[in-house]
Formats: structure tokens, C-alpha cells, sequence
């Protein structure tokens, strides 16, 4: 069964997939806005920075974030002059890197959606005498709300699947970065088979029943079928 | 402004210059336009499909960016060539504006797409003002729908009062029949008709159907290729034989009436016009009231004796006005007015369309004295 190191792992990845995801909605959302509107040169680059991490290899990621972070990089020498240690084997180290690797996963499914409403509904809103932040609260999120629920269940699903990136940055810090992934990789690693069926079989249940709910959501919203590949 | 000179109160003054580029790789198109419209009635902006007609509508509105243009509604500036600052937002425009297409919130029902309108508008809606614009529109047992479950007449009609809750100072109607079935669309009309005598909002109602404009225009902007080509009362412009946007079949004169009296016994009615009086199919009006007729070129013939003989009613005593070329080349238009009318005074016309060698085979030419057979008279209103 579970022993209490499971246990603790459970809990960190909850609380860094339930971080991580909250952060991503409120930095994401006006991301996919910009995107979805813009006609800015920019739009490419950043639309490409924003999806790379979907193709790079989670330890090319991990390794850029850990020479990025640690004490020669430019966000170490910032968090060290802020008297903060550097991040790389600590908490907050992986709520940024993992805010960086799902970002495509929340930032896509919003972006969609706001592109499929197009601008009638806003225009509309206007001529309704609603201004610009009246129509992005009252028209474009609440229409948009099948894309961010989708975006929600997808950033938390793949931050917990996270691994690569962890291990790079994170190593294997019992309750600090030693996430469900990790633990099971060690416990592989210790020949200890049964505690990894155990939690190995946790998370394959709980990523079925996740994507099984967003599929069945999804069907509601056929407009806004969302599908994504590894 | 410039000049001291006080903005004229009462006309919808606008001149925009927009050069587009298509996206789709058709030509490129120039709407340069400059028109001085009455503030109040229905103007309706006719032209074919690809004039500009919608263009205009969305630069007025403000949706459509126009660097080049100067718009002044009863006395407010909305928008100045001068200073970019005079360029009201969308949102601070007082108008309503009813798309071609249904387009509701579909998170909101029907009442809540009221509401948010309500919510916003200019000056307090009284709960009164509400009932008021629900019942003109008949809208009160849909309020508690979603957008989805209402048809498209109805969501239009729902669109409509939710326009008319912004208590807007000018409304702009871009086809807003043009989505719907044959069958929708009359259903839609009484409801534009109600509106139009009960409120007192001056309208723009773009449209590419003759049928439409001649019931509810007063007056009239013809668009073609982005540029204005005549403008004025429509029951004038509407009766012109060198309409200048093709109508082919649909060419006919519009004509004001008023009922004279009823005849239960027929179900008729007689109504006077400038031309002499018509007997119309009796639908409820009462004696006295203003009607709006129309009579299609097409529905009339010619013939030089009084027909005694026929099922034709309306038989009118006419002279030739002008004879002109029609599009086709085999038919020409006569304009008729009324015989023992002198040409200065005022009077109204009527246009008939018949063969070329049937106007030859009559020896039609100015002042010859004909006898106008209407086979059908439309009351459009």
C-alpha cells in the first residue's frame, strides 16, 4: 500500500499542480487574449516561445532553467541580491519551471476559444454602450468558459504527469521536490515493484478519469473540441 | 469647431473617405461618401449587394475605423477629421445598432441580453420603458429563453428591443431581415412598422430590397460601388423612371393614399391619390387614414379606348409624360400623370412597362391620352 513518503509525495504534487494552475489562469488568460486579437508582429515569436516547451525535450527545458536559475544565471543573481537563495531544489524553483512547461496547455485552449467567438459578440457588447473591460468580463471570458475549463483540467493533469523537468531542476527533496513521478521513479530504482504498482496505478486512474471527464465535457461543447497529441 | 457657426440641430450630417483593401484578393473598393440626411424618420440606404451599404452603417456606428470623416448627429459632433480626440469610442456612441445577423449572447436568455443593454444605457430605463419596448416588439413570453431556443425572427425581434433599451439617440438597422425565410420576414415587418410610428429615434435602415425600403423609408440614400448616387424623399426617388440602382422587375412608383370610404359589400376600399382615386382591397383601415401604396411598372398596361369590358378595376385616365429606354431592350417605361393637370402643378405618376412594339403599334409619344390598367396595387403601409 501507500507509506507515508507516498503519502507527502501525493500531497507536494497537489499543491504544486493546484499552484502552478492557478498562476498559469491568471498569467495565461491575458496572454490568449493578446494572442487572439493581436495583428502585432510579435505574435509569432511569442506563440512559438509559448509552445515550445510542447516539442522540446522536458531536460533540454530543465537544463536552460537550471543554469537560468542557479547562482552564475541572471534569475539566480536576482533572487540572490533579493536575498532569496536561488530557486533551482526548492518549491518555488519548480512552481516556475512548471509554469513555463504547461504554459501551452493553458494558454492554447483559452486562445481557441476566444478565437472561435470572433469579434461580433464584442462589437455587438460595444454598441451596447459596454467598454473595453466591461466586454472582456461580461462577454469574452464567459463565452470563453468551455476553452478555460479545458485549460484548467489540462495544466493541472500535465503538471502532475511532470518529470523531466523535475528531476533537472528539482532532484529529489522528500516534501519539498520529490513529486509522485520522482518517487515512483526511486522506488523502481530501490527494486521496490509493489509501492511502485501502487502509485503508479493511482496515477493512471486518476489521468484516465480526468481526460474521460474533459472528453465527455468536451461533447457538450463540440465547437470547442480540443485535442492534444503527447 | 472651427467656426462659430452653431451645428444645424436637426440632419445627420457625415462625410467619411475609406480606401479598403481586400483581403480576399477582389478589387479594391473606396467608400467616398458625403450626405446630409434628415435627424429624424427612416432613411433607408439601398444599394446592390457589394456597394458599401454596410461600410457606411459600421463607419457611423464607429466599428469600422475611418481616419477621413466628419460626423455630426443632431447637433453632436461623433466624429471630426481635426483632432483624433473627437473620435468617439464605439461604446460612447449614443446608438443602437441591429446586425443582419441574430446576434444575441448565447449565455445570457433573452431577458438577460435585455438587461445588459438596460444596464448600460445612456438614462435610467424606467421598469414602465421596459414593458413598453417588450410589448412593442412582443417579446414577453421569450424572455425567460436561451438564444438557442428561439428562431430567428424571434431572436431579431429580442435583438431589436435590446437595441431600443440603450435608449440610443439614432438606430442603425443593417438588414435585419435579410437572415430570415419569407414567411419570418413578414412575420418581423409589422413589428418594424410599429416601431417606426411609435418612437421618435431617427433610423437607418440598410437594405438591398426594394420591397423593404418602399415600406418603410421616408427617405432615401442610394449607394453604388461606395458612392452616394442620389438622395432624397423616397416616395419621390422611388417613383423616378431612371431609378439609378438597377431594380429590373421590381421598378414601380410609390404613392401616398387616403381612404375615402368602404365597401363591405365588395371588400373594397377607394382611396385618392395625386392621380386620380384606386380601389384597394379593404384591410381594416379606417376612412381617412394615410395609406402607402405602390404600383409596379409591370402590373400596368395601356390602352387608348376605355375597357369597359374588363376585370380590371382601376382603370385610370392618364396622359404620356416621356416615353424612356427600359434595361431591356424590348421593353420601354412610359410615365403617366393625370390628364387635366397642368406640369407645374403637383401631382403623382404612374410608370408602366410595356413592349417596345406595343408603345410603336400605339403611336405613344407626349401628350397622347391612354387609359392605365393596375392590375394590382400593394399597400405597403
Amino acid at each position: 500500500m501507500l507509506g507515508e513518503s507516498d503519502l507527502t509525495a501525493i500531497w507536494l504534487t497537489l499543491k504544486l499542480a493546484g499552484t502552478v494552475t492557478l498562476l498559469l489562469l491568471i498569467l495565461g488568460t491575458p496572454l490568449a487574449y493578446w494572442l487572439a486579437n493581436t495583428q502585432s508582429r510579435w505574435k509569432g515569436p511569442v506563440s512559438a516561445v509559448v509552445t515550445l516547451p510542447l516539442v522540446l525535450p522536458p531536460t533540454v527545458l530543465g537544463f536552460y532553467l537550471l543554469i537560468f536559475m542557479g547562482p552564475a544565471g541572471p534569475m539566480g543573481k536576482l533572487t540572490e541580491s533579493l536575498g532569496l537563495g536561488t530557486l533551482p531544489f526548492t518549491f518555488a524553483g519548480l512552481v516556475f519551471a512548471s509554469l513555463l512547461y504547461s504554459m501551452p496547455f493553458v494558454v492554447q485552449p483559452i486562445q481557441n476559444a476566444i478565437e472561435a467567438q470572433g469579434r461580433r459578440h464584442a462589437e455587438v457588447a460595444a454598441t451596447l454602450r459596454a467598454g473595453p473591460w466591461d466586454r472582456f468580463w461580461h462577454i469574452t471570458l464567459p463565452l470563453a468558459k468551455p476553452g478555460i475549463v479545458t485549460a484548467t483540467v489540462l495544466g493541472f493533469a500535465h503538471t502532475v504527469g511532470e518529470f523531466g523537468v523535475i528531476l533537472m531542476i528539482g532532484g529529489n527533496i522528500p516534501g519539498e521536490t520529490r513529486v509522485v513521478s520522482v518517487q515512483i521513479y526511486d522506488h523502481v530504482e530501490a527494486l521496490e515493484y509493489a509501492r511502485a504498482h501502487w502509485l503508479s496505478a493511482a496515477m493512471l486512474v486518476f489521468s484516465f478519469t480526468v481526460l474521460l471527464a474533459l472528453y465527455t465535457l468536451q461533447r457538450r461543447h463540440a465547437a470547442l473540441r480540443w485535442r492534444y497529441g503527447p | 469647431m472651427a467656426h462659430n457657426k452653431r451645428p444645424p440641430q436637426n440632419v445627420i450630417a457625415g462625410r467619411f473617405l475609406l480606401p479598403l483593401r481586400d483581403s480576399t484578393g477582389g478589387e479594391p473598393f473606396t467608400l467616398d461618401v458625403d450626405f446630409e440626411i434628415p435627424g429624424h424618420g427612416v432613411t433607408g440606404i439601398f444599394g446592390p449587394s457589394g456597394s458599401g451599404k454596410t461600410t457606411l452603417l459600421r463607419c457611423i456606428a464607429g466599428l469600422q475605423p475611418c481616419e477621413n470623416a466628419s460626423l455630426l448627429v443632431n447637433g453632436t459632433c461623433w466624429q471630426s477629421p481635426d483632432s483624433r480626440d473627437s473620435r468617439l469610442a464605439v461604446h460612447r456612441r449614443p446608438l443602437g445598432y441591429v446586425f443582419q445577423q441574430p446576434s444575441l449572447f448565447p449565455h445570457l436568455t433573452a431577458e438577460g441580453n435585455l438587461s445588459f443593454a438596460r444596464k448600460r444605457a445612456a438614462q435610467t430605463v424606467t421598469d414602465q420603458e421596459f414593458d413598453e419596448i417588450v410589448a412593442l416588439m412582443g417579446i414577453a413570453p421569450l424572455l425567460s429563453q436561451r438564444p438557442d431556443a428561439l428562431s430567428g425572427g424571434e431572436q431579431q425581434r429580442v435583438a431589436i428591443a435590446r437595441a431600443l433599451l440603450v435608449k440610443p439617440e439614432l438606430l442603425l438597422m443593417d438588414e435585419p431581415l435579410a437572415a430570415l425565410d419569407q414567411a419570418r420576414k413578414r412575420e418581423i415587418l409589422p413589428y418594424l412598422e410599429k416601431l417606426h410610428r411609435s418612437l421618435d429615434i431617427p433610423i437607418l435602415y440598410v437594405s438591398h430590397s426594394i420591397e423593404e425600403i418602399a415600406r418603410l423609408a421616408d427617405h432615401l440614400l442610394l449607394l453604388e460601388n461606395g458612392r452616394i448616387q442620389c438622395a432624397g424623399a423616397a416616395t419621390e426617388l422611388l417613383s423616378r423612371t431612371d431609378f439609378p440602382v438597377q431594380v429590373g422587375d421590381d421598378l414601380g412608383v410609390l404613392l401616398g393614399a387616403e381612404v375615402m370610404d368602404r365597401n363591405p359589400e365588395w371588400n373594397l376600399m377607394r382611396a385618392r391619390f395625386g392621380g386620380g382615386e384606386l380601389w384597394l382591397r379593404d384591410s381594416g383601415e379606417s376612412v381617412g387614414e394615410q395609406l402607402r401604396v405602390r404600383i409596379l411598372a409591370r402590373d400596368v398596361s395601356l390602352t387608348l379606348e376605355e375597357d369597359q369590358q374588363s376585370s380590371i378595376l382601376n382603370r385610370l385616365p392618364m396622359c404620356v409624360d416621356e416615353v424612356s429606354a427600359d434595361s431591356d431592350p424590348a421593353m420601354v417605361l412610359v410615365r403617366l400623370r393625370p390628364r387635366n393637370i397642368t406640369g407645374s402643378e403637383k401631382h403623382s405618376c404612374v410608370i408602366a412597362r410595356i413592349t417596345r412594339r406595343s408603345s410603336h403599334l400605339l403611336e405613344l409619344e407626349k401628350g397622347t391620352a391612354v387609359w392605365a390598367q393596375i392590375k394590382s396595387v400593394a399597400i405597403v403601409r
